[in-house]
């Protein structure tokens, strides 16, 4: 088992360090320099602005410069918000996403697992067909549409709730939620029933029913530990997607967060911004590609074994 | 020698009807046929599809008012006789507009998916039918590209490079291939040990040959079906550049342009975000059912879910 967590780790390593090579020389490579567009801004001023972001030296030295600074967790400054560096928006932006990634997570988790269990506990009756076909409709109907819709209805006709911001007024935090976890909801009400299935025509679910279990200890002892590993092996490129949706969910409900960060910085072409939310985003989806993975051969008894064996 | 005979052939036991079964040419996509015109909601989403892209195909011809015409004076309207679904702020039809914007949607899908059909197909049939060391370097690469957030990556290509279509394929395509190359891989591996493939090789036939008459038709059927899931999520990523503003831009449109702009003005027009919303949905789900339906018949994996 630690040999396959040191294994996947020394593989994350060159994934990360492609991310930001790969951004680094990306975002260079756009035409036009950041100061370019500032409507007054004198010769020397200029000069003396790339000579503070190191602009002026040679690319190479820009990048092992750049590599030094990040081996310190130094992101650099912010070209669009002078005297604001890119560590301190992030870390600002982060909480804020973090509670946002959670709750939506939450509500993907517990709708979806009891949704996807109840439907494989009775399949092809109306308890498994009603929950499916949501389920259908939460992965066809973008987070972008679902957003604006469900503000039209709860903020806007019935003023139910708040349809914008953050922590503000009560109630505020449940739209951008709800919104960023219905697709996920969705994968995982399908992912939890076929798991659920698969597992529950086992010898091992027979042999448990057998010796006299209710059907409660059955479920929940032994269908869920193995129906389950298909979720948590879903969690990883989920939260991928759960940053990526912030940055449509908190464009939406104007949260100030890391996606929307990432999206302003898109729009002002504020490089270092772009570059170093790039190389921490990516970090952290890394990570946790690498943790969901782990954990998802831990719940494997098979996967497990062929790990201890040294594969 | 080209295809192998169906399972349904084989369980109905005794040689003879084997034989007849194999003179009728009951061959897996006529079985695969038969099970999915029994599949309805699949029926229903390849029908629409089709209707969808005969619309898109004669848009230019079929379209009730020409793409750039405005009418100021209008403005934005709710449905009525003259716009079935309305107009924009700019007096614009919005039945006209959602018919243009999904031509440019679905080729983006299209258009995308078979960029990552081609390098993906491509890739793992080489990888899995040369095997040894070719097929672990070629897979690690697979595996190394797997792991890096391209979602992030697209948007960086979009901000630095400019918001141009041609790119917007290119850089889908290209996040896409990877899992088909997977796919194709270990269909391919499991296929060169078959008797006819064998047969094929002591026949004395090229390799490439080999690969292009005897192991690619024999592993389309994952092939098809994940294709036909690719598509929705394709269209599904090129909508959500253009909501943020990083995908298609004015004067082209697409369904998740008419979106962001329906929710910038959902208050006072809500037409304008429901119709597009509906037109993408209805799209994805026809596409979804389509490829859930195709999978159960071509019996890609063992369980449905």
């Amino acid at each position: 088992m630690l040999r396959f967590i040191a294994t996947r780790l020394l593989q994350a390593i060159p994934v990360i360090f492609i991310v930001i090579t790969a951004t680094f020389f990306l975002v260079r490579a756009a035409p036009g320099g950041p100061f370019d567009d500032e409507k007054v801004v004198l010769p020397e001023v200029k000069r003396a602005l790339e000579a503070q972001y190191k602009l002026d030296l040679p690319l190479h030295e820009q990048y092992f410069a750049y590599l030094g600074d990040l081996a310190q967790g130094d992101l650099g400054p912010s070209f669009k918000y002078p005297g604001r560096s890119v560590n301190e928006i992030l870390y600002s932006g982060l909480p804020v996403t973090a509670e946002l990634g959670l709750y939506a997570l939450l509500i993907a988790l517990v709708v979806g697992v009891f949704a996807g269990v109840s439907a494989a506990l009775k399949p092809n009756t109306r308890q498994d067909y009603i929950p499916m076909s949501l389920a259908m409709i939460g992965i066809c109907m973008p987070s972008f549409l679902l957003g604006p819709l469900l503000v039209l209805v709860f903020g806007i006709y019935l003023e139910w709730l708040p349809i914008s911001g953050w922590g503000a007024i009560p109630g505020d935090k449940l739209l951008p939620s709800i919104t960023l976890g219905a697709a996920y909801a969705a994968y995982i009400a399908r992912l939890s029933r076929a798991g659920m299935l698969e597992v529950l025509s086992q010898d091992y679910i027979r042999t448990a029913r057998a010796k006299g279990l209710s059907e409660w200890a059955v479920v929940t002892k032994h269908g869920l530990r193995g129906g389950l590993i298909p979720v948590i092996a879903f969690l990883g490129p989920a939260f991928a997607g759960l940053l990526a949706g912030s940055f449509v969910v908190e464009t939406i409900f104007q949260i100030p967060g890391l996606g929307r960060f990432y999206v302003q910085a898109a729009f002002n072409r504020d490089y270092t911004m772009i570059l170093g939310t790039t190389v921490f985003l990516s970090t952290l989806i890394v990570l946790f590609n690498l943790l969901s993975d782990v954990t998802a051969a831990w719940l494997n008894p098979r996967l497990r074994s062929q790990f201890k064996g040294g594969s | 020698m080209s295809e192998p005979v169906s399972l349904s052939a084989q369980s109905t036991g005794g040689a003879v009807d084997v034989l007849a079964h194999a003179e009728q040419g009951s061959s897996l996509w006529q079985d695969a046929w038969i099970r999915l015109r029994k599949n309805h909601l699949a029926v229903v989403g390849g029908v629409l599809l089709i209707v969808l892209i005969v619309v898109a195909l004669l848009t230019p011809w079929i379209a009730p008012y020409s793409y750039d015409a405005q009418n100021l004076d209008l403005g934005a309207t709710p449905p009525s006789a003259a716009h079935w679904l309305g107009t924009d702020v700019f007096g614009r039809d919005l039945l006209t507009q959602v018919m243009y914007g999904g031509r440019v949607s679905l080729a983006v899908g299209f258009i995308a998916t078979a960029v990552a059909l081609l390098i993906g197909v491509t890739w793992g049939a080489v990888a899995g039918y040369i095997g040894g060391r070719t097929d672990a370097i070629m897979m690690r690469i697979v595996d190394i590209l797997y792991a890096l957030p391209f979602m992030i990556f697209i948007v960086l290509l979009m901000v630095v490079f400019g918001r141009n279509v041609l790119l917007l394929f290119l850089a889908i395509g290209a996040v896409e291939w990877l899992t088909m190359a997977r796919i194709m891989r270990s269909q391919v591996q499991s296929l060169r040990q078959q008797e006819f493939v064998e047969a094929a090789i002591s026949l004395g036939l090229s390799r490439a040959a080999i690969i292009r008459r005897h192991v690619i038709p024999n592993a389309l059927g994952p092939v098809i079906v994940y294709t036909t899931l690719t598509i929705p999520s394709v269209m599904l990523l090129e909508a959500f550049l253009s909501f943020l503003g990083l995908g298609i831009q004015p004067p082209q449109t697409s369904w998740g342009l008419l979106i962001s702009y329906g929710a910038e003005t959902m208050e006072e027009y809500p037409w304008l975000l429901i119709f597009p919303g509906l037109a993408l949905t209805i799209t994805l789900f026809s596409l979804n059912f389509l490829g859930d339906g195709l999978r159960d018949a071509l019996d890609v994996r063992g369980s449905k879910d």
